[in-house]
């Protein structure tokens, strides 16, 4: 391996308006390395990959590929037969078509008019799998049929099948459960071992620790340090991205917990092998743990109503809610923060303040008529200690980042006086400075009195926030622990189907076939 | 909102930009502090119903309108005539009143295919109402009649979508073919003539010096506009159009608002039956035949996106006025009416193609 970067960037900027998303960077990937890239959202990580793929022209610098320079708008074919592939955070691959389909879209082998050369494409196909270790996959079925995991490694075979020296992955791992996720550590590893340059964006931190061999740093759109990975630890490499120390994540002191607040009693969810009871407190955090699809989701969805149930109470405060209807339940003082912000959370045309005002439009109006400066001072004071980094409440919701969004949707049900407030993965895409916020807003709702439910697959998560922990197993709850006596050993072991002997009652409940094996991410 | 405003702010991904909110606290209590607190001293928000507001967002339409207007001026004497003008008031008032419910469909990311034939419909049973009881009956209660079924065929729409989850453009191409079956089925395919003047004169009447007609429709475009900024019922149908599931587990009443929708455009396009019927003196049926797709392209010549959530009630009004200004200008212009076609056509795709435009530069910005 020569030591001629792979990709070498001097100088390379790119502003949006005022803003400068990118300003002067200096990048050089070397061969055969695992290079991370971390930083904030915001901090010009996407920025970047667009840069190198072409996806959007850099104002100014230089960008070469293995020492040829590229031009100064290179499109994106041609920084793909340059070298450069991506392997996509929402792939990139066409559902409906087989597998075979996708591998060579866009170089079909063909023959004479044009026909495509099916044998050529099988071979090839088989070839590029091969290199991912699925030279068994069935070339003809529809993409739509596999495993997220197995889609990925696909997108990977496809990648490495335009033979690129580049390989980027964007956030490779937030769909997959951590077995799939150690998996493809490994197959990033392999990729190093056989000589390729992996660009790997993440925003969990062990990975970069895990397989990265130096990391690159961006805030603000600036480089702050290229370093070899083992030259920082957890906590350094998080103050590099954040710019200021975290000393601690979590709020820490616990708060007085009061009478119930929410009851679920005896409610029969579809597909659950038991009724599920549960109380959460006032003023209680409840953290809900368990494997992905072992029904957690399902659990937070129905007490909201969101989903029918077969039966059961909920009661908040003592009052029955009606069932099946989330108008109800929200009229009820119960919030629901879906996992899915973009599918069932936002409403991504309208404006900042219309998304936080939907849930509590009575509150703002005469009548039947909006007031519009009551719409904003309460908008104002439902934001307020979120830390919302915003431009103007008129700006469209899509113009924030993931937490922002995030803090967008809390500040929405913050504003209505809920009660109980349902949480399903908080934190999903959220960077760290982000979290940090909030998870104090999430105390801080808690010291005022709300109940909480957190739905989360980090167990650090689980731990830091929560009083008690409710595990979820096989569509079933299976126990709880107080945090403050609670390991995530302890925890797993619970959430991990036949390993404990609260487990001998009653047979499992079959679970989906795409999500059964998947162990707890954390 | 003003594009000053819009200018100036930025993706708040953006490195510099200001962000702390709690500084605004102890000075909510007055409007004009407005977004002092982050920092990029944007105008205090104005307390009053204002034409920003009524306007709503992504609204092209406007400097087109006064473009056609000030050409048409230069080009012929005859434009700013008061004849000609109250002429051509009356023709885009129909239009405009069937285009603004029709709005209100696209708003929630539907369609409505029926409203051409819901003019037929309401047209004849009015006009046949008048006419049978030829001039001794009250009037009022023919409209009425009229208004009550095309609400119902709005109805009927709405609950095919809303509860049945049926696609809004089947089920307004099914109900365009009933209704206009049922209109020629009822009329047996005869005109309905000729009617009193009791009833033409609401659509030929004036008040003011003012058709009739132009009052009703500003009045509507007015109303439905108020509705629409102004109103909870408003925001819960940008909500609907924006994510339907993302409003519903909001607490948003996702199936009344689409019932209100399909069945108040069932109502605006019948009122547009009952007028056309009135202005022309003889219930048709065949007429209103292809006023959906005229109400469609309104619509989205004043800025509404068929995806939902993007449009307004004044929007509409000058997508349908554009469309009539080229029509009309066309004749005093002596154009051949078949390259009109061809222009309101090329409009459309000019229209969509100059929204597409803005929102990919949007989505740049927020990247």
């Amino acid at each position: 391996m020569s030591d001629e970067p792979v990709v070498r960037l001097r100088g390379v900027t790119k502003t949006y308006g005022p803003v400068t998303a990118l300003g002067d960077v200096d990048l050089d990937l070397l061969p055969g390395e695992v290079h991370c890239l971390a930083g904030e959202n915001g901090a010009g990580k996407s920025t970047l990959i667009k840069v190198l793929t072409g996806a959007v022209a850099r104002d100014r610098g230089d960008y070469s590929v293995a020492g040829v320079p590229l031009g100064p708008r290179p499109s994106p074919v041609e920084t793909r037969d340059a070298g450069i592939g991506v392997v996509y955070q929402e792939l990139s691959l066409l559902p409906d078509l087989s597998v075979l389909d996708n591998l060579t879209m866009g170089r079909f082998p063909r023959r004479l008019f044009g026909i495509v050369d099916r044998a050529a494409q099988r071979r090839t196909a088989l070839d590029h799998l091969d290199r991912v270790g699925l030279a068994d996959l069935d070339l003809d079925q529809p993409v739509r049929a596999l495993p997220t995991a197995t889609r990925q490694l696909v997108e990977i075979a496809r990648v490495l099948g335009t033979r690129a020296k580049l390989v980027i992955f964007d956030e490779p791992t937030t769909a997959l459960s951590e077995r799939e996720a150690a998996a493809l550590l490994d197959r990033v590893a392999a990729l190093r071992d056989a000589g390729h340059t992996v660009l790997y964006v993440t925003h969990r931190l062990e990975e970069m620790f895990e397989v990265g061999d130096r990391v690159t740093v961006l805030r603000d759109g600036r480089l702050v340090a290229t370093r070899p990975i083992g030259e920082y630890d957890h906590d350094s490499l998080i103050q590099a991205m954040v710019g200021r120390p975290v000393q601690n994540l979590y709020p820490g002191e616990r708060h007085e917990i009061g009478p119930p607040r929410l009851e679920v009693r005896d409610l029969r969810i579809p597909g659950f092998a038991a009724p599920v009871e549960l109380t959460v407190h006032r003023g209680e955090i409840v953290g809900l743990a368990g494997l992905l699809g072992a029904g957690r989701s399902e659990i937070v969805r129905a007490v909201f109503g969101a989903d029918p149930v077969d039966g059961g109470q909920v009661r908040v405060d003592g009052t029955p809610i009606p069932a099946g209807s989330p108008r109800a339940a929200a009229r009820h003082g119960i919030a629901l923060l879906t996992e899915d912000r973009k599918e069932s959370g936002l409403l991504l045309e309208l404006s900042i303040e219309a998304n936080v005002s939907i849930a509590s439009l009575g509150r703002v109006a005469s009548g039947p008529v909006l007031r519009g400066a009551r719409e904003r001072r309460h908008v104002r004071q439902a934001v307020e200690g979120l830390r919302l980094k915003y431009g103007s409440f008129d700006d469209p919701v899509t113009s924030l980042s993931g937490g922002n969004q995030q803090k967008v949707l809390l500040a929405r049900w913050l504003g209505t006086g809920a009660k109980v407030l349902l949480l399903d993965e908080p934190t999903k895409g959220v960077d760290v400075g982000a979290k940090a916020d909030i998870y104090q807003a999430i105390a801080e709702m808690a010291r005022n009195g709300i109940a909480v439910l957190v739905v989360s697959s980090y167990l650090p998560e689980l731990l830091g926030l929560c009083d008690r922990i409710v595990v979820v197993r096989e569509r079933r709850v299976v126990g709880e622990l107080p945090a403050a006596e609670a390991t995530e050993e302890g925890i797993l072991r619970l959430t991990s189907p036949a390993s404990s002997a609260a487990d001998l009652s009653a047979p499992a409940a079959p679970m989906s076939p795409t999500t059964s094996p998947a162990p707890l991410e954390s | 909102m003003t594009t000053h405003d819009r200018e100036v702010t930025e993706p708040a991904a953006g490195p510099e930009s200001p962000t702390e909110t709690e500084a605004g606290t102890s000075t909510a209590g007055t409007s004009a502090a407005g977004e002092g607190a982050a920092g990029k001293g944007t105008a205090a928000e104005p307390e009053v119903l204002g034409l920003g507001s009524l306007l709503g967002r992504g609204f092209g339409g406007l400097p087109v309108l006064v473009l056609l207007v000030l050409g048409l001026s230069l080009a012929t004497d005859t434009f700013l005539t008061g004849t000609n003008l109250d002429n051509l008031g009356r023709q885009v008032s129909i239009y405009a009143i069937i285009a603004i419910g029709q709005l209100l469909v696209i708003l929630t990311a539907g369609i409505d295919l029926s409203v051409g034939s819901v003019v037929g419909l309401s047209g004849v049973i009015a006009a046949k109402a008048v006419f049978d009881t030829a001039g001794s009956g009250s009037v009022l209660l023919a409209v009425l009649l009229a208004l009550l079924a095309g609400a119902a065929i709005g109805l009927v729409n709405g609950i095919l979508v809303a509860i049945l989850k049926m696609p809004p453009f089947i089920v307004t191409l099914g109900t365009l073919g009933m209704a206009r079956g049922l209109t020629l089925l009822y009329t047996d395919g005869r005109t309905i003539q000729p009617l009193p003047s009791s009833f033409t004169s609401i659509a030929g009447g004036e008040f003011l010096g003012i058709a009739n007609l132009i009052w009703l429709t500003v009045l509507i475009a007015l109303l439905v506009g108020f509705g629409l900024r102004r109103t909870i019922w408003g925001r819960y149908i940008y909500a609907v159009g924006s994510n339907p599931e993302s409003a519903r587990l909001t607490g948003v009443p996702v199936r009344a608002v689409l019932l209100s929708v399909y069945a108040l455009a069932g109502t605006l396009a019948a009122l547009g039956g009952i007028l056309l019927a009135s202005r022309l003196g003889n219930g048709v049926p065949t007429a209103g035949t292809g006023y959906e797709l005229q109400a469609i392209a309104a619509c989205v010549i004043g800025g509404a996106s068929l995806f939902g959530a993007r449009g307004s009630a004044l929007g509409a009004l000058v997508g349908a006025l554009i469309v009539g200004l080229l029509n009309n200008g066309g004749t005093l212009l002596g154009i051949d009416p078949f390259w009109l076609q061809v222009a309101i056509g090329a409009l459309i795709l000019v229209a969509v193609g100059v929204d597409q435009l803005q929102g990919r530069r949007r989505v740049r910005r927020g990247a």
